[in-house]
């Protein structure tokens, strides 16, 4: 586990609106306010900073409209970042600054190294496509060309995700809403992504289907090894997945922890608070 | 001079209770301990003093306010775990220090028997050989085979102990941090516990546990120490 980090990201920062001399005064998680009261702005993320071993969970939480969201769709290069680097490197080679590529690189990197899962499947799958259509296009995009073989793979992977590979042809909706997060699963895990990147993936499933969600998370970790970062307001889910965790609040990280020790020893106010406020 | 596996010196745990005003207690002052390698320190005192505070700031589940918890590691050499970086403490867990707390937490849907293997499947064991050692322990432990495949979290608090010993035992840490290991345990079962913990001695593993079992569990340990 001190193996050798895959992402890390510095001083990273975002906001949405115009910005004026007060704002970052009069933002943050000790005003409880991340919007600016005199210019609007809104500050998402700020000068966040992270770092993510080979193979280790990572988990993100915070109330919602804290900065998980942005800082995770960052990472995944579909939201440019005002200031700040996430590195990246393969195997301990030399780190690649990602808010340095360009429109093309950034999505070829995307969809050969990144893999993603959403709260909502209609995020993260074409809904008009059926299963095998969608599996399809993160392959092709990830320059897969032979159609045997990408055919192949959608079987292979709708094994270990637990869904029936004989409805390979059929459209998302007509599967179950536990099931589409296994699809989207999936189409995240199609090219052998280096990391898995999780958005509230169980919120909105009931108690059962949840409970399958991260059984099949956990064991595509164990089997696989892959890296993981969980956005997740649910600090079981957390719990469960990651060893490390995160605490955001109005766009800042807070505290940032072993899971363990941010569940039984928070520090900050909010971290306890939002222990405390655990069903 | 050669020095012990762990030493604490000055340990010191304030907790913040920011949703209560502020207030601050501290349950663990001054503290200065050490324990030598397949040397048992049992830790007594009365309840609710601070005894697993101590425990739990050595696993790094808390996070000391002060002083120094030396650990002679075979990978990292001589670290101070109160300032060790996360991944190391990580990796620590995973190959030289284990802890068994009072209470089984396990997730509700995995059999015993993977329970049992999971710090095994964690250090990179393959499934077979880590659940063969599983096995053998699940017998060791007394726990009938009948109940393998099922979640420790149906068994009886007694059956859930031993699995629980049992997690914390099968990784052979060079550290192991026992919290009330023998409560809830019949005599029989006491004795397997104490078994273990004189196996893993002569293996070489260092033991600190916090226990009000001065008669059973206390007789057998090298030390014994009374916090106050």
């Amino acid at each position: 586990m001190t193996g050798d980090w895959i992402l890390r990201v510095e001083q990273l920062s975002k906001h949405f609106g115009p910005t004026c001399p007060d704002c970052r005064r009069l933002t943050g998680p000790d005003l409880g306010r991340s919007q600016c009261p005199r210019c609007g702005t809104v500050w998402a993320c700020v000068e966040a900073n992270l770092q993510l071993s080979a193979g280790e969970v990572l988990g993100i939480v915070g109330e919602s409209g804290s900065g998980k969201s942005t800082l995770l769709q960052m990472i995944y290069l579909a939201l440019h970042p005002d200031s700040g680097h996430i590195w990246y490197r393969d195997n301990g080679g030399p780190p690649r600054d990602l808010t340095t590529l360009n429109r093309y690189e950034a999505r070829l990197f995307r969809n050969t190294k990144l893999g993603i899962v959403y709260q909502r499947p209609e995020l993260g799958l074409n809904m008009r496509f059926s299963v095998g259509g969608n599996v399809a296009e993160k392959l092709l995009l990830a320059e897969w060309r032979h159609f045997g073989r990408i055919r192949a793979r959608t079987a292979e992977l709708m094994v270990k995700t637990e869904l029936p590979p004989e409805r390979i042809d059929d459209e998302p909706p007509t599967f179950s809403g536990g099931m589409l997060q296994r699809v989207q699963i999936a189409k995240a895990l199609a090219s052998r992504p280096s990391l898995l990147l999780l958005d509230e993936i169980t919120s909105g499933l009931d108690v059962s289907v949840q409970a399958r969600v991260l059984d099949l998370l956990r064991r595509i970790q164990w089997e696989d090894r892959i890296t993981m970062l969980l956005v997740s307001h649910d600090l079981g889910v957390v719990r469960q997945l990651a060893r490390r965790t995160i605490v955001m609040k109005n766009g800042h990280i807070v505290e940032a922890g072993l899971t363990d020790h941010i569940l039984e020893d928070p520090q900050h106010p909010y971290t306890q608070l939002l222990v405390s406020s655990a069903l | 001079m050669s020095h012990p596996l762990l030493e604490i010196r000055n340990l010191s745990k304030s907790f913040t209770l920011h949703l209560i005003d502020g207030r601050e207690i501290t349950p663990v002052r001054d503290v200065n301990l050490s324990v030598a390698t397949g040397e048992h320190l049992l830790i007594h005192g009365r309840s609710g003093i601070g005894k697993t505070s101590i425990l739990k700031c050595i696993y790094r589940t808390y996070l000391p306010t002060s002083g120094q918890i030396w650990f002679d590691s075979h990978q990292f050499g001589r670290i101070d775990l109160s300032r060790a970086a996360e991944s190391v403490i990580l990796n620590l867990r995973e190959h030289e220090i284990g802890f068994c707390s009072q209470f089984l937490r396990v997730l509700p849907r995995v059999s015993a028997l993977d329970t049992l293997c999971e710090p095994l499947y964690r250090q990179g064991m393959d499934r077979a050989t880590a659940q063969a050692i599983g096995r053998e322990w699940l017998q060791r432990l007394g726990i009938s085979p009948a109940l393998w495949q099922a979640s420790p979290l149906t068994f009886s608090g007694g059956e859930q102990q031993r699995i629980n010993l049992g997690r914390a035992f099968i990784a052979r840490p060079r550290l192991l941090l026992l919290d009330e290991p023998t409560a809830s345990l019949d005599e029989a079962t006491k004795q397997v516990v104490i078994e273990m913990i004189r196996v893993a001695q002569s293996e070489g593993t260092a033991i600190i546990s916090v226990s009000h079992d001065l008669a059973g569990l206390g007789a057998h340990a090298n030390r014994q120490w009374t916090f106050q």
